[in-house]
Parts: structure tokens; sequence; C-alpha cells
């Protein structure tokens, strides 16, 4: 398939394998002349990872903020199959996209809560279900059981997260005062007590060392197989992408160019010529240079 | 006489009285900058139709017969904080949401036009002249004596200065362990951060403001109560007072504004008592100035970090 065809229409199956979560058509998005986005069309499959790459400037970020209701696309369908049905992203706006389409997502540059622990972290995460179960607060200013069962419920679920994203000995700590593989982390832990269907991690790897970059794999593969949920993955570190994506999307210039399995998308020319284009190579990834074999598999490959 | 313990307990009695009016209004302030970042300029009228709804409600109420004191008072408490929590919401409403993206400068402005405003709306409709009132609550005891000075603790001074310590306990236990609490809090450290968690930022934003009427309209009936006299600009000196308070206190922070509410109070009051009473705002204010100089954060504000 050419980088020509592949932007043409609609995408119909997904190239990682699983059922469809997330159908993106046609997105545009522009502001004033430049074009971010231009006429992209994706799906995303639900229990998978899946990759978006490409250079600085490619619309990456964008594409987030068209999904979580920052940005109104200037053109397109975003359709969440969501198991309570489905919701159309582009007309979410703001706090719906967390509330009704259960999106989650985290940031490049991290926003914690900085002045909260980082266990109220996690509980604000659970705010909507919290507020039905205090009545809007009534029953949590009154001490209500109702209350304090959902509380401890909440706080199950977020001692849950903390265990798994090695938290938990912090759970009292100010957010702000964390560690900055921490605070990465953390931000992973509090999307997941939204208790999302789709996570959305805009370069969760950025900033780690080696040895956190490996933890984080480890993650993010936990809450594929486990929670079987999908997970939207911008990432600059090759070894990462390479190593746990099922399936890759790689924009250039706010174009789509290349769609398909970790293995295809190594190995597409347009790829390669887009990373080889660019002039500084600091974005350039080793594995890609290299048409590497040794980069590690996906799950489908096995 | 200016020398004995019992003129000191009077004044004390005095400030602190003065003082949680101060802080209740001041609690307005600090929410709302707290989560918007904008000084309301127009929280002190809103403490004015505080005072004018309470008045007109006793008055309705001796109309319609009611006549037992703790019956009428609490009607007027709640008649007044839910009017003026409506008059809370609709002001953020109209006149703020619609500038939540400006620059600050256009919401400070515009919360300024609100107060002159609502002033004139209040005088247009209310008349411009005083509105004294009968006390309702009289009597008190007498805590203690001196040579013949008698200090006396009134009910009504019981009465604002436990009502106030009820509302912060209450208001606190909000903030501090309750969903909404926590959805301000999270607001108003990053808002778009918070609409990603399903936060309704908008109506978490709404709650603070009918929270700080809520309390401003407390705040007004406790002077009506206390003084027996309001008019339509009584918002202006009391609103700048608070404002002072909470920036004494700290502003964004809710024990803060209660200390500097109760340490304006005091500071009035003390110095109005062995000085003179025409320099009383004199004082406050300067206090504010030496504040403001070598604490610029007050007294339990927390400095904010830059991160580099």
């Amino acid at each position: 398939m050419s980088a020509a065809d592949s932007f043409a229409a609609p995408v119909a199956e997904v190239p990682g394998g699983g059922q469809t979560l997330l159908t993106v058509e046609h997105l545009t998005m522009r502001f004033g002349g430049l074009v971010a986005i231009d006429d992209v069309s994706f799906l995303g499959a639900d229990g998978r990872i899946t990759a978006i790459i490409g250079p600085n400037g490619a619309g990456k970020t964008t594409l987030f903020n068209c999904l979580t209701g920052f940005y109104k696309p200037t053109v397109g369908r975003l359709t969440l199959h969501h198991p309570e049905g489905e919701f159309l992203l582009e007309r979410l706006e703001g706090y719906r996209t967390a509330q009704k389409a259960s999106v989650a997502r985290t940031f490049q540059n991290i926003r914690l809560f900085p002045r909260m622990t980082v266990l109220e972290n996690l509980i604000v995460a659970q705010h909507n279900k919290l507020m039905r179960a205090s009545g809007f607060t009534a029953a949590g200013l009154f001490g209500l059981k109702v209350y304090r069962d959902a509380e401890a419920k909440a706080v199950d679920l977020a001692r849950y997260w903390l265990d798994h994203t090695k938290l938990t000995e912090k759970a009292d700590v100010e957010a702000g005062n964390l560690p900055y593989g921490d605070q990465r982390r953390l931000e992973i832990a509090r999307a997941m007590c939204t208790e999302p269907v789709l996570l959305c991690l805009d370069e969760p790897a950025a900033g780690l060392n080696p040895r956190e970059s490996h933890d984080l794999n480890d993650l993010l593969r936990y809450i594929r197989n486990e929670h079987k949920i999908g997970i939207l993955l911008i990432e600059h570190d090759m070894s990462v992408v390479m190593e746990i994506s099922d399936h890759i999307i790689v924009l250039d210039y706010g174009r789509k160019i290349s769609d398909g399995t970790p293995k295809a998308v190594r190995n597409d020319p347009a790829v390669i010529r887009a990373y080889l284009g660019q002039e500084e190579h600091e974005e350039l990834p080793p594995e890609i240079m290299a048409g590497a074999d040794n980069a590690g598999r996906s799950p489908d490959d096995a | 006489m200016q020398n004995s313990f019992a003129y000191f307990l009077d004044q004390l009695i005095n400030g602190l009285t003065l003082g949680s009016i101060y802080g209740l209004i001041a609690i307005g302030y600090t929410m709302v900058y707290g989560i918007i970042g904008m000084i309301n300029f127009a929280h002190g009228e809103i403490f004015m139709i505080g005072a004018f709804v309470s008045i007109i409600t006793f008055l309705l109420l001796g109309m319609a017969g009611v006549t037992w004191v703790p019956l009428a008072l609490i009607i007027v408490l709640v008649v007044a904080m839910t009017l003026t929590a409506i008059y809370g919401w609709t002001l953020e409403r109209v006149a703020y949401r619609p500038l939540r993206r400006s620059p600050r400068l256009a919401a400070l402005i515009t919360a300024i036009g609100m107060s002159i405003f609502l002033q004139n709306y209040v005088q247009l409709l209310q008349s411009a002249r005083n509105k004294p009132m009968q006390p309702v609550v009289s009597g008190g005891v007498q805590v203690f004596e001196q040579q013949g000075y008698v200090v006396s603790l009134s009910f009504m001074q019981m009465i604002i200065i436990v009502l106030t310590v009820l509302l912060m306990i209450i208001f606190t236990t909000v903030i501090v362990r309750t969903t909404l609490g926590r959805a301000q809090r999270a607001c108003e450290q990053d808002r778009d951060m918070a609409a990603l968690i399903g936060v309704n930022v908008d109506r978490t934003i709404s709650l603070t403001f009918v929270m700080g009427a809520a309390l401003a309209s407390v705040a007004g009936l406790m002077f009506l109560l206390y003084y027996g006299v309001i008019d339509f600009y009584i918002g202006f000196l009391a609103g700048i007072k608070a404002f002072t308070a909470a920036v004494l206190g700290g502003i964004g922070s809710l024990p803060g504004a209660m200390l500097g509410g109760i340490l304006i109070g005091l500071i009035e009051a003390f110095w109005s008592g062995y000085f003179t009473v025409e320099y009383k705002d004199v004082a406050a204010f300067s206090i504010l100035v030496l504040v403001l100089i070598f604490r610029p954060t007050g007294l339990l504000g927390k400095p904010d970090i830059e991160k580099v």
C-alpha cells in the first residue's frame, strides 16, 4: 500500500488486529493558514497499543488535543466505540470527554496537581464516581455511610494503581515534590484511576532513564493485557515504540505517511524518507536507520 | 481606665466580633482568587445585598407575625444565604464566565464595573437613605468587672462568634474532605487538567461563587444586627477591609482569610480603643502595607515556586 492510498480513504481494519475502539475519519485541523493535521484517518483497537510517531511538528499532540476535547477539529469525525454506545469525540467538549466517553490523557510536560498528595491526585481522578455517590457532596459533608463506602472503594482503586506504579510508599508526599520519574508514573496512575476505555499518553518516556523506560514498558504492557483498554501512545523513544506497540501510525507535516504493524512501518520507504530527510538528526531512531530486525516484537508477530 | 484589663478585654471582644464579620467576607475573596485567580471586587456588594435581603426578610416576617426571635433568625439566615447565593451565581454566570479566557485585566475591570452596578442597583431600588432596624437580639452576660468597669458579652456578639466558628468548620470540611472541595482544589491548581479527569470546571467555579456569596450574606446579616443600620454603600468599605484581610492572611488560603479578618478586626478595635477612632482605617491599611513589604505572600500564604 502506498502512502498516497493510505490516507485517501478511511481505513477498513486495524493493522495490529483487535476490536476497533476508535475510528478517526478525515481529521483535519487548521489554525488560520496552518494545517496542523491534514486529512488523517486511522483505526485504534481495544486492548492494543497504537503508537503515533513522527518528527516534531508532525501534528501528534494536536491529534490528542482533538481527541480530548481541547480543540474542535476543522473537519472530520472521531468515533469512540464505547461499551455504552458510540461517542463522537469531536462533539464532546472539556470535561465531558472524560466524564461520558472515558478518555484519559497524560501530557508531555507533566500536569499533576502539585499541591495535592499522591493519593489525593488519584482520588480526585475518581471525581464523577464520588460526586454521584456523595449526592453532589451533601453526603460527603455529613460523612454518611454511602459516601464513606464509595470513598473506601476509591482509595482501594488508588492503592491498586499505587502498587502497580511503585508509588505506595510515597502516597502522602505532595505530588510536586516527587522525583521526575515518579511524577511520570503518577500521571499514568491518575489517568487509570478515571477508569478509561481509551488512554492517550503523550511522550510518557520523555526524560526517563533506560531503567525507568524499561519499567514503563512493563507498566504499559500490564495495562494493555490486564485492563484490555486501548492505548494511544505518542513517543519519540523508539526502543519503547518498537518494543511495545501493536500498531504504528506515522505522521509527517500533518499527514499520515504510514500505518501498520511495527514490522511493516519499520520497512516502509516513506517512513525512512521522512526520518532521513530531516536535517536534525537527533530525532533519528536507530532502529529505523539500521532497518533493524532485533528491535523487539509485538504480540502479533509471535 | 484605659490601662485596666477590663478595658482591654472589652476591646478584645469587640475586635473578635468585627473580625468575624471581616473574616466571613474575606473567605469569599480568597476562594474566588484561589480558583480563578481574580479579585472579585463586587464581593463587598454581595455582602451589602446580603444585609438588604436580611432586613427585607425581617420586615416581611414582622408583618407576617413571626416574632419568636430564634425562628425569625433562622428563617432570615436561610433566605439571605439562598437569595444572595443566587446573586453570586448570576454575577459569575453573566459577568465573569464570558471572560474566563480573557486577560486578567478585563475580568478585574468587569469586577469593578459590577461593583458599581450593584451599588446603584440597590440604591435605585431601595433609595439612598439609611435603613435602621430595631435590635432583634438584646441582652448579654457580664463576663468581668474591674473597679466598676463592667465588661459584658452580648448575645449578639456570642451569636456572631459562634456562627462564624461553625461556618468555618463546615466550609473547611467541604474544602478538605468532600468531593466538591477536592474538585475545587484541582481546578485551582490546573483547570484544564481538572476537566480532563472529568471535573465540570464551570460548575465548580459557580459553586465557589455560591459558597462565597452565602458566607458574605451571613456577614451582611451580622452587620445588620450588630450595627442596626445599613445603606447601599456599606459594601465598599467592608469589602476593602475584607480584601485587606484576605491579603494579610495570604490570598488563596482559607485559614489565612479568617486569621486576616480577625487581625484586622482586632487592630481596628484596639486602635479605636487606645488611640483615635478617626484613624482606625489608616491603622488597618498600614498593617497591610507593612505585611506586603516584608511578607508579600501574606501570613499563611505559600510563596509561588517557579519551576525552571
